[in-house]
């Protein structure tokens, strides 16, 4: 028995070193998020909890603390622990807001971490190794590009944009880039606030509005949505459809379906995160380099690939 | 302090008719702008939605007159809908589950917001009045709460309701009754019987009292603690209708339901000639304010003529006009001011 024991030890070590793990001392990463205030950032957290128990029951020596932050603020504390009290070999770290980060995040740098950011990127970019984010202009134009493939010239839309921020600007930029000299008239554009709630109540009086409606680009799929719910009520189903963004389980499990009014969804995932994660590790364990930057595709969900991004389990 | 004499001093003049109808001169006067601005403001769609839309801060609203006017706050009613709401979905989706769908799931869920939200109030005047914990801590906390719980059992994601028994629910919002949407009837009848409660009943006067003065109530033998507890109690019962409305309009409840509800509500009220400190409480106000409050949101969605950065700031230039308007001293002229 404890002869067994000592040979699946030794083997385990075996394989471990073949990993190319070099050091059999503990890791310790640190990963930093905002906490679950909406449906995204609750994909994110569930994410990450999957990565962290995944990775760590993959590897003995690496040890992952996850924290969550409701501000900026927290946030920066949260780092300051991190470093201080777990002191971390490694940072993860989605930045609540850019700016108010640099300097926590370039205090665990200088204290000695290797540092991952995630989806909004630091205006320093000195302090990072890895950088993993989405792309918010492709996942406009991308949009745009079903739109044109769906609509003619003379035809109207209107678009549900989210919070006024840089993530905001820089998909509705790409998108009106993206549909610039097609003919297609955007009839208006109104924040939505990523809400469900406030989705419902502009596009009811949009639809108040403008008797003539072939499409929505709701860019966001909480508040797509809402939008779906305000067509419903006002049994304007057949009119028009709905081009929503992020790839929320609902919505893709519409597509996979069939749903005519959502019969597209544009990827933004919360997923990201567990890559990040995953290439810090790497990190430690792989013989390759990993630094540099890792702009993941917004591709587009049809029923034909719909299966591949549903998450039955994800809260998002 | 002397709401009583400037009340008097304004009895002499045409002035009574601006104290009590200033929220609804500017209400009229927002109608005005929204029609000018878009006929299709007044259309008989955008009016029944704008209604509708109304009803839920309106009905939490009238709760929170009656807080406030007996010199409390409640912080919690955003958070506490929220929670009500995921509750909610998930005894009726347990509903689903075990015993299958009837017009019974949805009853359930009724009454399983009923108790909580009662429950909920009397938690919120029992700690503020036993407990002796200031009204603003103790809502502040129950606020913190409500939102980590629909967080927590939403697993930070949305709770969405079975879609069988989303099919009975949904004409609680979605249909009409003598040509006025439902929750605009429930609107109209939780206004009625909060005017009666506050102008025609021993209650309201109690409300008043207290929050004039809490211990001249207190030698005058009002049991202030009841009283208080009450209101709360009938807040709490205010949100639970409002939830019971909201639920079937989107079928789900999530961390971002109801962000930010208390502060329209409390709006609601004080543009409506509530005064905030307490002692004086006007309902045909508060749902005139909650009206203000939604028609300022639908008057910009309906427009292009302003810039979307700017809509918090119209939206605070017109609050702040609209109680100038039935407290601003220029209606005392160049005469002097009365005391206030």
């Amino acid at each position: 028995m404890f002869l067994k024991q000592v040979t699946l030890a030794l083997t385990a070590t075996t394989v471990l070193a073949g990993a190319a793990m070099a050091q059999d001392e503990q890791v310790r990463i640190g990963v930093s998020i905002p906490a679950a205030t909406h449906g995204w950032a609750g994909g994110l957290n569930w994410h990450a909890q999957e990565a962290e128990s995944r990775i760590e029951a993959q590897y003995d020596n690496i040890d992952i603390v996850l924290v969550t932050a409701d501000s900026p603020g927290d946030q920066a504390s949260d780092i300051e622990d991190l470093i201080s009290v777990q002191q971390i070999d490694a940072l993860v770290v989605l930045p609540f807001e850019s700016d108010p980060l640099v300097e926590p995040v370039r205090q665990a740098k200088e204290a000695g971490a290797f540092i991952t950011v995630v989806d909004r990127g630091l205006p320093d970019t000195s302090i990072q190794d890895v950088y993993v984010a989405g792309n918010n202009s492709e996942l406009g134009s991308v949009s745009a590009d079903y739109m044109m493939s769906r609509l003619s010239e003379g035809d109207n839309i209107v678009i549900l944009r989210g919070i006024p921020t840089v993530i905001d600007t820089e998909r509705f930029d790409a998108f009106m880039a993206g549909i610039e000299g097609s003919g297609i008239n955007v009839l208006d554009d109104e924040f939505a606030n990523w809400n469900r709630d406030d989705g419902f109540e502009v596009m009811q009086d949009f639809l108040s509005r403008f008797p003539d409606i072939d499409a929505v680009w709701a860019q966001d799929d909480d508040i797509a949505m809402g939008v779906v719910e305000a067509i419903r009520q006002a049994g304007r189903e057949d009119e028009m459809f709905v081009v929503g963004g992020a790839g929320m389980k609902d919505v893709i499990q519409g597509i996979m379906e069939g749903n005519e009014l959502i019969p597209v969804d544009v990827l933004y995932p919360p997923a990201m995160i567990a890559t990040a994660m995953d290439i810090t590790v790497a990190n430690f364990t792989s013989n390759g380099p990993v630094q540099g930057e890792y702009i993941l595709g917004a591709p587009l969900i049809t029923q034909e690939n719909a299966e591949q991004f549903y998450y039955p389990d994800s809260p998002f | 302090m002397s709401l009583a004499s400037a009340g008097t001093d304004r009895l002499r003049g045409m002035r009574i008719d601006l104290k009590t109808a200033g929220p609804l001169v500017a209400l009229i006067l927002l109608c005005v702008l929204g029609y000018s601005l878009n006929p299709l403001f007044l259309a008989e769609g955008n009016v029944s939605n704008l209604l509708t839309r109304s009803a839920f801060i309106g009905i939490i609203a009238v709760g929170a007159t009656f807080v406030i006017t007996a010199g409390g706050i409640d912080l919690s009613v955003g958070s506490m809908a929220a929670f009500i709401a995921g509750m909610m979905i998930i005894v009726m989706n347990w509903a689903v589950e075990s015993m299958g769908v009837s017009v019974g799931t949805v009853l359930l869920g009724i009454g399983c917001s009923l108790i909580l939200g009662i429950g909920a109030g009397f938690i919120n005047g029992f700690l503020t009045t036993k407990g002796k914990i200031e009204a603003f801590i103790v809502t502040l906390g129950t606020m913190g709460i409500y939102r980590s719980l629909i967080t927590y059992f939403a697993n930070g994601g949305t709770l969405s309701l079975d879609s069988d028994a989303r099919q009975i629910y949904r004409p609680i919002y979605y249909d009409s009754l003598l040509g006025i949407p439902i929750p605009v009837w429930v609107f109209i009848v939780v206004a009625l019987i909060g005017w009666v409660l506050m102008n025609r009943t021993a209650f309201g006067r109690y409300c008043m009292a207290i929050g004039s003065s809490e211990h001249v109530a207190r030698y005058s033998a009002i049991k202030v603690d009841r009283v208080r507890t009450i209101t709360y109690i009938l807040q709490g019962l205010c949100v639970s209708l409002a939830t019971i409305i909201y639920v079937p309009r989107l079928g789900s409840a999530s961390s971002a339901t109801g962000v930010l509800w208390e502060l329209e509500a409390i709006a609601a009220v004080i543009i409506g000639g509530t005064v905030l400190k307490g002692g004086y409480g006007r309902i045909g106000g508060t749902v005139i304010g909650a009206l203000i409050l939604t028609a300022i949101g639908n008057i910009l969605n309906l427009t292009e003529i302003i810039s979307n950065y700017l809509n918090g700031a119209v939206q605070g230039v017109i609050i702040i006009a609209a109680v100038y308007l039935q407290r601003g001293s220029f209606r005392a002229g160049r005469k002097k001011t009365p005391a206030q």
